[in-house]
């Protein structure tokens, strides 16, 4: 696989190979001493696809901005690998360039066109590589921001709860979309949400993240496409509910009634 | 059942736009124009306290022909031209070096705010005792207008740039200067074609109080010796000079921006 070189997101800028795409130990993130991250520890193999899931405020969305090297005020050891993508919850394309100018944005040499085509061909945008971010629906921009995250070919793609914005028939479309792109790649994918059936869905491997550390784990032993209506889904499904304090609906009915 | 009054919506396009836009615009200063000849010509206003538009269109033909006027815009805009870019480079650049690096705006922000404050007409006598009567103080005078203006645009411009955009470039493998040239200074361009604006009307103003001090060409001296006669044709027709001249650079200024910010999604009006 093409994960060869690993970039240390510490000040040590030891490189080392690795058969895993990301490897976290104990990794500690403060705000104004207060531990979001707590010592943490996460190994994710070469092309798995991780769902991290998590209450608002638990640090998931911390850890995937240490992962993507925009958070380095930290300690502990982390190991990324040096092609790595982000696409966050926002889109964020420049509203002055152009969306195939977008996609091409940072990318080393002065590639053609052509190469911001093909990335927007495969998200199936083809059509506007020469529109203006303004006049981009929402779930377009989200696949220019995809297209823009996979025209750096990474070995790990960092998503930040990329659907939350999208209304509920788009939301599902882009999913797929990601599900295929990630099959064709076999890049590690993390995938930050909020949105238990998504991760379902989607991950090899879903991960509650609670107190600063990954709290409980559900391997998703299921075939693509899954059914969310799968009875081995659905029991999953109560139990990553139940572990992120939600209950399920008849133990709130009994609750009612109590 | 009771029948229900139904009225059409009407379409916007069908509504509007029966008259283009530009001549809508034209009808106010038309009118304005139109009841000044009147009063001049029923007498209530006096030829020697303002003189009538055809008299003014009439010295105006004949300042043009014997080629006072067009010498004097010359030599006008060609003092705006040089102050605008002195001033620009120099405005341009201390924005850039404080808006760009903490150290930057720590060393210069201070020293330009504290400068900013002093009305940069004041500085006239100063400009004549260093620089004398000649080209110098004018052109001096209009680059000092238009340099805090552009500052303080350029430099709003720049920290206005969202942080999300500048986290993105980052994301993307974006270097410093990468980052400069893609993220920061094109989202600072909205700021500094507003300081532009704001610079260019500084500057014709500048120019005014500049030729109105001992010049000897240029329309503020068309208009100081039309004072010595009473002239008050040519005061006017100095007077639209400065307007048309201000008019004819914004519209240079809105040309520039409907180029280089049409990707801004923001509201047009309606």
């Amino acid at each position: 696989m093409a994960t060869d070189l690993h970039r240390q997101v510490n000040p040590l800028t030891k490189e080392t190979t690795d058969d895993a795409a990301v490897r976290v130990d104990s990794l500690t993130r403060s705000f104004d001493g207060r531990a979001v991250i707590d010592n943490l520890e996460l190994t994710i193999p070469q092309g798995e696809f991780v769902a991290l899931l998590g209450r608002s405020g638990c640090g998931k969305s911390t850890l995937l901005r240490v992962l993507a090297g925009l958070d380095r005020e930290i300690n502990g050891e982390v190991l990324v690998p040096r092609r790595k993508a982000v696409a966050f919850q926002a889109p964020r394309l420049m509203p002055w360039k152009k969306v195939w100018r977008n996609v091409l944005l940072g990318l080393p040499g002065s590639p053609g066109r052509e190469v911001a085509e093909k990335a927007l061909e495969e998200v199936g945008l083809g059509h506007r590589s020469d529109a203006w971010p303004k006049t981009l629906s929402g779930g377009e921009a989200q696949r220019a921001s995809l297209a823009r995250a996979l025209v750096r070919e990474p070995d790990l793609l960092l998503l930040d709860e990329p659907f939350g914005a999208l209304d509920a028939l788009t939301r599902i479309t882009a999913q797929r979309l990601v599900s295929d792109l990630w099959q064709s790649r076999g890049c590690a994918v993390l995938l930050v949400t909020h949105d238990v059936e998504e991760a379902l869905l989607l991950a090899d491997r879903v991960l509650v993240m609670d107190g600063g550390v990954i709290a409980h784990e559900v391997r998703v032993d299921r075939d693509r496409p899954r059914d969310i209506a799968d009875p081995y889904i659905a029991d999953l499904r109560t139990q990553l509910l139940d572990r992120l304090g939600v209950e399920a609906p008849e133990a709130a009915e009994v609750e009612k009634v109590a | 059942m009771s029948p229900v009054l139904l009225e059409p919506v009407v379409p916007l396009s069908a509504r509007r736009r029966s008259v283009p836009r530009w001549l809508r615009r034209t009808t106010g200063p038309l009118f304005l124009l139109l009841l000044w000849q009147v009063c001049s010509a029923t007498g209530v206003l006096p030829s020697d306290m303002l003189a009538s538009p055809g008299t003014i269109a009439g010295t105006a033909s004949g300042m043009i022909q014997d080629g006072t006027l067009p010498h004097a815009m010359l030599v006008s805009v060609q003092r705006v031209l040089n102050g605008l870019v002195i001033g620009g480079i120099i405005g341009v650049a201390l924005a850039l070096a404080s808006g760009l690096s903490r150290l930057g705006e720590d060393l210069v922000d201070a020293s330009v705010q504290m400068f900013r404050t002093i009305p940069w007409v004041g500085m006239i006598p100063l400009f004549i005792i260093w620089m004398g009567i000649g080209e110098a103080p004018k052109i001096a005078l209009i680059a000092l207008g238009v340099t805090f203006h552009l500052y303080l645009n350029v430099y709003a411009g720049i920290r206005g740039v969202d942080a999300q955009l500048i986290e993105a470039g980052n994301s993307l493998g974006l270097g410093r200067w990468g980052l400069i040239r893609h993220v920061v200074l094109p989202g600072a361009l909205p700021g500094a074609m507003t300081g532009l604006r704001y610079s260019l009307a500084t500057a014709w103003l500048a120019l005014v109080f500049g030729e109105t001090i001992n010049a000897d060409d240029g329309i503020g001296f068309l208009l100081n010796r039309a004072r010595e006669f009473f002239q008050t044709d040519v005061i006017v027709v100095c007077l639209i000079v400065y307007a048309a001249l201000g008019l004819l650079a914004d519209f240079i200024v809105r040309t520039l921006e409907r180029l280089l910010l049409q990707w801004r999604p923001t509201f047009t009006g309606k």
